[in-house]
């Protein structure tokens, strides 16, 4: 139990959450770090090259 | 029994028709197209292995219960386990969508795996939602009463009540997980009959 507390204290859980505000648009810090994480894993899908992709190319 | 007999039997036709429509090396492949070898076509097998875990951490909880998860660190842990599946589930899913839809996956007779995506994508939210509502901790009590005006509003209130915590859970456990996890089959089943949608420059080749 101590363990678990001692990691759960690394992220302050029982404090406000942060939010950013730009005119109409409200999101935490949280949800929009989300957002951002998936357009990086997007970007980097299309981008990095697959392994054995070019092994199979000249196998065709 | 004579052969026309057999041959009329509905098991046989169905068989028949099942197998024509999916035969076992379509259902089961053992090589995919060359355009398949990208990142991108990685995210649907990821949510997939994501929903596995979901559903095993799941009935660890079950059978376990409230104050099992609550109060031990086993319980802490299948807790988590369940918590951060689901969102490594709707991550993948997110992106998997994304692809897809700048693929345009639903060409070349494809709509109905494109919508058995959308719909799943839909129950997963209401199933996630559910189980928000479901934790018994100052989190759901405080999820469900904001989330009651917004529910009331549509009219759902009166068969869906957010603060009826045993209708909840039931949802959350036995009704939306059913649902989702047979439109996930029938996806991954129409993924199977149609084959994956290939790159628009493979299309006229594929398709000729």
């Amino acid at each position: 139990m101590s363990t678990f507390v001692n990691y759960a204290a690394i992220f302050p859980l029982t404090t406000l959450g942060h939010y950013i505000h730009w005119h109409f648009i409200q999101i935490s810090v949280a949800n929009l770090t989300v957002i951002v994480l998936m357009v990086i894993a997007f970007i980097a899908a299309l981008v990095l090259p697959f392994p054995g992709r070019s092994r199979r190319k000249e196998n065709r | 029994m004579s052969y026309s007999e057999i041959e009329r039997q509905w098991t046989t036709r169905l068989r028949r028709r099942f197998v024509r429509l999916l035969p076992p090396e379509k259902l089961l492949p053992d090589n995919q197209p060359t355009y398949v070898s990208s990142w991108i076509y990685v995210f649907g097998v990821t949510t997939l292995s994501a929903l596995m875990v979901v559903i095993a951490s799941g009935c660890v909880l079950a059978i376990r219960g409230p104050q099992w998860w609550h109060t031990s660190s086993v319980g802490h842990f299948v807790n988590s386990l369940h918590l951060w599946s689901v969102e490594i589930f709707f991550f993948a899913m997110v992106v998997h969508l994304w692809g897809k839809y700048f693929m345009a996956a639903w060409r070349g007779g494809r709509s109905m795996t494109w919508m058995t995506g959308v719909v799943t994508f839909l129950v997963s939210i209401a199933t996630a939602f559910t189980g928000y509502v479901s934790q018994t901790n100052f989190d759901s009590q405080w999820i469900a009463t904001q989330a009651k005006d917004g529910i009331n509003a549509t009219g759902a209130g009166a068969y869906f009540n957010v603060l009826n915590m045993g209708q909840m859970l039931m949802w959350h456990i036995v009704l939306l997980p059913l649902v989702a996890v047979l439109l996930t089959a029938l996806h991954v089943l129409l993924v199977r009959v149609k084959g994956v949608v290939p790159p628009f420059e493979e299309h006229a080749k594929v398709n000729a």
